[in-house]
């Protein structure tokens, strides 16, 4: 269904070792420009090394991944491109606490993108306002909750103007309650046609925006589809385990 | 029961002096005992000191060598240029603490109105003068601090950048003209007392600062020459003793100059000091380095930010802040260990201290020598620990 479409990242049979431990057994994924792909499994299964590997935070050894057209090899000038290209938010938010929040969102813009500072706080300013927290601009990241955090490393990743997103388990360090201030935000931003790769367990959420849905488990993708596939008519035995699991709660 | 909004803390919690004095010092009549011997120790040994300190110690030996204690041998003539350099720190503190500590009024008022503090001690009328003269800097460089701070911040970062350069020079002098004119040159050898300990102590600390940095960085580099140069230079220094380093740099450091080079004896030591310290610090700013979450990089280079901008923006702001008390633990040890140079031969205060105590009149005030130096050293020392301690309060806004 993505053939007409320009693919964006191209992962070919990706490997990845951590000493003896085989974390990645050959992932291939053809993600097109502004699809939303959720992935999902069971802790362990190597989802959070893979979507690593996209920005080279992991170092992958075997295969061949490929970003906006930019091979990641140990090429320190590859990696920066991809990086600039590739914004990321963490499970942990990793906001930089010494900074308050305007500058947690201006400092890479300034320093890698060379905008000036009253470009860089007019965009950053935008950014608030889209993820609904303009008034904290001033307030350093300890003072803000959880979801407040999360939706700061959001727009910090935006500012950079990245072509693609990934999410490493956004909302599995946020109190229940602060989960969908966060995951509306996240809806915005699929629905806005950013090319997104999600880890997560939010159904609802894969649901409402996903394009495809990748199960992994045990480094491998066991299983792949539309959500309507994967929720109605899962072939895999495990899928249909795992799923009964997370949804039955 | 009109305002049960208000309720008031338990009677045992409410102060009092006579309801605290029974609560924790005569509680029970073993308490009572014990209360009553320990304020009796108490008593003896206060009284032993003050009865030392006011009327068996011979105090004249410190009034006497005022001089020798403060700037050692400098001549007299030239004393208005440490004045005036010491008049410019003064000036950048008020301005400073004005600029960025405004509500310190105590601590400000304590630092500059110490000099006039001092100038109604018995010394003779010039040095009073200067004394006045140093609260008066002082006192202007708050009073323009206060007035405009944020025009002058740029301006005063500077004056701190330039002050040691300036004050070395002030004390050097530039001119060679055997001692005679303004700024005649005054050699090391003349140099001493409490201006050469503090000399040596702001370039040894100054000095090793970035040094210690980049040892440190050199260790976690994945370049191994850099590292293993680290390491091997981190391990080396800190297993030898600084006396023997400074033994080193007087004694053995002209066997591999070339003859007839003489490199300075004063610059010798704050090189050993220097070279010392910095190891110490490089570990203590990896220990910071290391405090620093995982995350903290990841989301930096996730960002693009490269390795040097990360680090510079991100990793050593937080890391750096974390060790202000480690940091300025040091420099307090730097400031105490300069008293190690007096062995190799040089005069500051403790040297000083020791030659006061060699002059025939005053032979055997060890007490009264040794008790004012440990004052002054204690004095200094509280103050620089008093200075980190207000750093961390007004830099701790935000980082929990």
């Amino acid at each position: 269904m993505n053939d007409l479409k320009q693919s964006i990242i191209t992962v070919n049979d990706v490997h990845k070792w951590y000493g003896n431990f085989h974390a990645l057994k050959g992932i291939n994924m053809d993600v097109a420009k502004g699809e939303v792909i959720v992935i999902f499994g069971p802790s362990g299964s190597g989802k959070s090394t893979f979507i690593r590997t996209i920005n080279r935070l992991e170092e992958h050894q075997r295969g061949e991944i490929l970003v906006d057209g930019i091979a990641l090899t140990h090429d320190v000038r590859n990696i920066e491109a991809v990086r600039i290209e590739t914004g990321m938010v963490f499970q942990q938010f990793n906001l930089f606490p010494h900074l308050t929040v305007m500058q947690n969102i201006t400092l890479a813009p300034i320093q890698v993108r060379k905008w000036d500072k009253q470009k860089a706080e007019e965009t950053a300013l935008q950014l608030l306002k889209r993820v609904g927290i303009p008034e904290q601009a001033n307030k350093f990241p300890g003072q803000l909750s959880g979801g407040q955090q999360q939706r700061v490393a959001i727009a910090r990743a935006l500012a950079m103007q990245p072509k693609i997103m990934l999410f490493d388990e956004p909302t599995s360090a946020l109190d229940p309650e602060m989960i969908k201030e966060v995951l509306d935000v996240m809806v915005e931003l699929a629905k806005s046609g950013m090319t997104m790769l999600v880890v997560t367990h939010e159904m609802g959420f894969a649901r409402a925006v996903a394009n495809r849905m990748f199960f992994f488990d045990q480094g491998q993708i066991v299983e792949s589809g539309t959500p309507e596939a994967i929720f109605k008519a899962p072939k895999e035995e495990r899928t249909k385990l795992f799923l009964s699991q997370i949804l039955s709660h | 029961m009109n305002q049960p909004d208000t309720v008031l803390p338990p009677l045992t919690e409410r102060s009092g002096i006579l309801r605290w004095l029974r609560h924790n010092l005569f509680g029970t009549w073993l308490d009572g005992l014990l209360t009553v011997f320990g304020l009796l120790l108490i008593y003896l040994a206060v009284k032993g000191l003050l009865t030392w300190i006011f009327t068996i110690a011979e105090w004249e030996v410190v009034l006497a060598n005022l001089r020798l204690f403060m700037i050692g041998q400098f001549p007299l003539e030239q004393a208005p240029r440490l004045w005036v350099g010491l008049g410019f720190l003064l000036f950048l503190t008020g301005n400073s603490l004005a600029i960025w500590d405004k509500r310190s009024y105590v601590a400000a008022t304590l630092v500059l109105a110490f000099p006039l503090f001092l100038a109604f001690l018995p010394f003779n009328s010039a040095n009073r003068q200067w004394l006045v003269f140093l609260t008066a800097t002082g006192a202007i460089g708050w009073g323009l601090g206060f007035s405009n701070p944020q025009a002058l911040k740029k301006t005063i970062v500077a004056g701190w950048i330039i002050s040691l350069p300036i004050l070395v020079l002030l004390t050097r002098g530039f001119t060679e003209t055997d001692g005679v004119g303004v700024m005649a040159i005054v050699g090391t050898n003349l140099w001493g007392g409490l201006l050469l300990t503090f000399l040596l102590t702001v370039v040894a600390n100054i000095f090793s600062f970035p040094l210690g940095l980049f040892l440190a960085l050199g260790r976690r580099s994945e370049l191994p020459i850099i590292r293993w140069f680290s390491v091997g230079y981190i391990e080396l220094v800190r297993g030898v003793p600084l006396i023997t380093i400074l033994f080193m740099a007087q004694l053995m450091l002209p066997l591999f100059v070339p003859g007839g080079m003489d490199i300075d004896r004063v610059l010798r030591a704050m090189v050993g000091m220097t070279l010392f310290s910095a190891a110490y610090l490089a570990e203590n700013v990896r220990g910071g380095l290391q405090a620093i979450p995982k995350g903290q990089f990841e989301a930096a280079h996730a960002l693009g930010l490269s390795g040097a901008k990360t680090m510079i923006f991100v990793i050593l702001p937080q890391a750096l802040r974390l060790i202000i008390p480690i940091l300025v633990g040091q420099f307090i040890s730097v400031f105490k260990d300069t008293a190690l140079v007096a062995i190799v031969g040089l005069f500051d205060l403790l040297g000083i201290a020791r030659t006061v105590l060699s002059q025939p009149e005053f032979i055997g005030l060890h007490r009264e020598v040794y008790a004012f130096v440990s004052l002054l050293y204690w004095v200094l020392s509280y103050a620089m620990s008093y200075i980190s301690q207000r750093l961390e309060t007004s830099l701790g806004i935000g980082t929990r």
